[in-house]
């Protein structure tokens, strides 16, 4: 294989394709990088910044970095872990998200990145408790903002799969915010096929399906059964075994 | 909406060939025709641009000269600088307010006037300053205050305040404005009384494209935007691009708190801007390029509209420049919509594409896609200024000024507690305490280089060099006397970052909100010493994890302040005291339930009854 590169991650040995960016090769290698933002079908963004790693001793995105032979990326060490934590710590008190309470819970990703590094309980910064807006105008989907993470996987997904643009960022800084091409839901052409507002593409409880609330009984919703990342680290375990 | 407001917005795209790319400067045009882009306005634009309403929506609401709600036909924008602060902006606000009846953020009924505080206007040696709509009014009284409000309810002309115009290009009929140049200290290769007339452009047109490169390289020129990248290797970078098709963009989007010392070169070096960015073109091999001018300098267009005509005439644009068969290069003006994070290249190429001023993922880099897909040399004013100087004098001449690592001179903009603030060029590798001195500092105490993302300096760092090597800066250095609050400053410089950060990463859109409400916390007096390791730690995560210098940079203002100031905060910080649990305030713990219900505490409110305390609000 003529582009074929070599490289490390966390000391382990991972072999990957040029243009491959360093999440891509991980994956592969069944080496789990925490993200958010990214998910698989969508350009990357890198703008969640969980999977930020060290490459060659300096901070980058694993999502938009490109691999390259021979980096030493660090990936799973306390530094980076403490980082994580901040990141998810301020995507939790950035908005208002009330597990117990939340259609997604058990299957949101935010939710589960917190156990996945550890963190019981956000205690670490003040809660900013911003007043959002709930949109409810559409008949079958509503947008509780209170849970949006601005991670902007249902504006990529609008763009470039569906081919519309029904979802877009608005505003600046802490004031960013998704808005919707309108002057609610109801006014844009989403359509319930979207892959905009399908339940893998939002990974927190803000784009909701009325009428189908709750609808996994507790312990068997996604993330009870196997932490998130697992899916990927699996493949690394069937990898020895062969 | 009206036939009028659609016929404004539908010549507006006609104006700009319902070019997508050209949006800004269509949002301009409807912005100061109707007042405002309202919501109509934008499924307007998005039909007749071809475009979604929620991208029009997008580019509104990042832009702060750009605004949904309508605003007044003059607008007040009251300069919001630390430095403006400590003159009295706030003294100047109230005058203004009294006199139009409106509060900060409010528009008059009569839809006249509307108010509002805006980032640093580059006018910090002549604080407090205002932008009444693109008028600049400089050195503000609550005196001055009065007679401009008076003025303009009576005649609504803005340009009417300038009664007596600045030196230099600032007396132009095209500029036509107060601005003082306080050019303090002219240097060799920039404000010399004799600066040649494209001289290096002639030398240029003489050598091969490399050779112009390779002079660049060897005079050692580094960005002055204070990032110090070598200029010459992003420009051989760029050439070596495959794509043919490549840009040059001048970066005068000047919004580091406490610099204006572009918005001198761009009154008085003009033409030398445009001959260092012509000389880059012909270098990188550019028929295209693009100066992108801050919202907040509106007031020079006109002027440089001008120059680039009078240079188109004089064959220094246009096809067969200077006489050099085959070189062709032109210059178009972006004006911003004021947002301090487009001075950041990446973010600068996305605001002239039509996008909203956020960072590009690199890689890859500008010098291999930049604007529109291709290769990108953004270089500062000041950098294309001393690159064409180069060209005339030498890379030689220019090497023997500065320090080895940094070549050449540096236009520092001085401002604060002195008595000569302005425009100092001095050669790299003058002390911090030479500049004070010929600034006349009083007590200097405080010494901020590098504005809001600079270092802060106490009295044992004034032997500091600046130059790439120690201090970097892109021109901004502030000077505060003893009896300025640092916690003052410090929570200015996070305001400002609070404000003008773009929101894309997490780390810097929530980050600094955290950071700066412990600073608040810090001089309210109800911190304790675990407050600054929770502001260190934080600070760290920022500075690693943030996607562009913005975010990389906002914590320094805390960092340095502690690394230098740690007896100020010692004297902040207490253990709760009272028998209460240290870092709780009791006061702000029954702000909410005072506000429910709407009175005051029996208990913790002395004088029962009356409305709660103004300070604890």
């Amino acid at each position: 294989m003529s582009n074929g590169i070599v490289f490390t991650i966390d000391g382990v040995e991972v072999k990957g394709n040029a243009g491959q960016t360093i999440m891509d090769a991980a994956d592969q290698a069944g080496i789990y990088i925490p993200r958010l933002c990214d998910v698989e079908g969508l350009e990357p963004q890198g703008s969640c910044r969980v999977c930020t790693v060290k490459v060659n001793g300096r901070p980058a995105a694993a999502c938009t970095q490109p691999a390259a032979d021979g980096i030493k990326v660090e990936n799973a060490t306390l530094e980076i872990l403490n980082w994580r934590r901040d990141l998810i710590r301020m995507l939790f008190h950035e908005g208002n998200h009330l597990c117990p309470i939340c259609e997604a819970s058990g299957r949101c990703e935010l939710q589960a990145m917190g156990y996945r590094l550890g963190i019981l309980q956000p205690a670490k910064y003040p809660y900013l408790q911003p007043v959002r807006p709930i949109d409810a105008s559409h008949p079958d989907i509503m947008l509780d903002t209170n849970r949006c993470i601005r991670c902007g996987r249902c504006i990529r997904a609008s763009k470039d799969i569906d081919g519309k643009n029904v979802f877009g960022y608005v505003g600046r800084g802490i004031h960013k915010r998704v808005g919707v091409n309108g002057k609610n839901l109801a006014q844009t052409n989403v359509h319930l096929d979207d892959r905009a507002i399908a339940l893998e593409t939002c990974p927190v409880g803000c784009i909701i399906r009325k009428g189908l609330g709750f609808f996994t009984p507790i312990g068997q919703r996604e993330f009870d059964r196997a932490p998130i990342g697992n899916a990927i680290e699996k493949t690394a375990v069937k990898k020895v075994k062969k | 909406m009206g036939k009028d407001a659609i016929s404004v917005v539908r010549q507006a795209c006609r104006k700009f060939d319902h070019d997508g790319t050209r949006i800004l400067d269509i949002l301009w045009e409807v912005q100061q025709r109707l007042g405002c882009v309202s919501g109509e306005t934008m499924d307007l634009l998005a039909a007749e641009l071809s475009t979604h309403r929620i991208e029009i929506e997008g580019l509104v609401s990042f832009y702060s000269f750009f605004s949904e709600e309508k605003k007044g036909k003059i607008v007040i924008r009251l300069c919001d600088d630390i430095v403006d602060r400590f003159a009295g902006i706030e003294r100047v606000a109230k005058v203004f307010s009294e006199e139009l009846g409106i509060g900060i953020g409010e528009t008059s009924t009569d839809e006249n006037f509307s108010l509002e505080f805006t980032s640093c206007i580059g006018m910090s040696d002549q604080a407090p300053a205002a932008l009444i709509n693109e008028t600049v009014v400089t050195g503000l009284t609550p005196e001055s205050a009065r007679v401009i409000a008076r003025s303009l309810k009576k005649n609504l002309d803005p340009s009417a305040l300038v009664k007596k115009k600045g030196d230099g290009s600032n007396a132009d009929g095209l500029v036509n404005a107060m601005v003082k140049n306080n050019i303090r200290k002219k240097g060799e290769v920039l404000l010399a009384d004799k600066v040649p007339a494209e001289a290096g452009l002639r030398k240029a047109l003489k050598k091969k494209s490399e050779e112009v490169i390779q002079e660049v390289l060897d005079a050692g020129l580094r960005g002055r935007g204070g990032a110090g990248f070598s200029t010459g290797l992003k420009w051989s970078l760029a050439r070596k691009a495959k794509d043919t098709r490549r840009f040059v963009i001048c970066n005068a989007d000047e919004g580091e708190p406490g610099t204006f010392k572009d918005r001198v070169l761009l009154t008085e070096r003009a033409d030398l801007i445009f001959e260092g960015m012509t000389i880059a073109a012909y270098a990188i091999g550019s028929t295209s390029g693009i100066l992108y001018l801050r919202a907040e300098y509106a007031y020079l267009l006109p002027y440089l509209e001008r120059v680039l005509t009078r240079r188109r005439r004089s064959g220094l644009l246009g096809k067969n420049i200077g006489g050099k068969k085959g070189f062709a290069f032109d210059i178009r003006i972006q004006l911003g919509g004021g947002a301090y994070i487009c001075g950041e290249e990446s973010a600068l190429i996305s605001s002239c594409e039509g996008l909203r001023g956020e960072p590009k993922t690199r890689p890859p880099f500008p010098v291999e896609r930049g604007f529109l897909g291709h290769p990108t040399i953004v270089n500062n004013v000041e950098t294309f200024c001393c690159a064409a100087r180069i060209l005339d004098g030498g890379p030689r001449w220019f090497a023997a000024m500065g320090t080895a690592k940094s070549s050449g001179t540096k236009l520092l903009s001085v401002a604060g507690d002195c008595a000569k603030p302005g425009i100092y060029e001095v050669p790299f590798g003058i002390g911090v305490a030479d500049v004070l001195d010929m600034a006349g500092a009083d007590e200097p105490t405080i010494v901020q280089v590098g504005g809001a993302s600079g270092e802060m300096l106490n009295r044992g760092s004034f032997h500091r060099k600046i130059c790439f090597e120690d201090l970097s800066t892109g021109g901004s250095f502030t000077t505060f006397n003893a009896s300025r609050n640092l916690l003052k400053i410090v929570d200015y410089f996070l305001e400002f970052f609070v404000h003008e950060s773009c929101g894309y990463c997490t780390p810097c859109r929530v980050g600094n909100v955290f950071l700066r409400e412990r600073i608040q916390k810090i001089m309210e007096g109800y911190a304790v010493k675990a407050d600054l390791d929770y502001l260190k730690d934080l600070s760290r995560t920022i500075i690693m994890t943030s996607r562009c210098g913005l975010g990389n940079t906002a914590p320094k203002p805390v960092l340095s302040s502690i690394d230098q100031f740690p007896v100020v905060y010692a004297s902040l910080l207490g253990d709760g005291g009272e028998g209460l649990q240290a870092g709780f305030s009791i006061q702000k713990a029954l702000e909410e339930s005072r506000r429910i219900a709407k009175r005051t505490s029996m208990i913790y409110d002395p004088f029962y009854g009356g409305s709660s305390d103004e300070s604890m609000a």
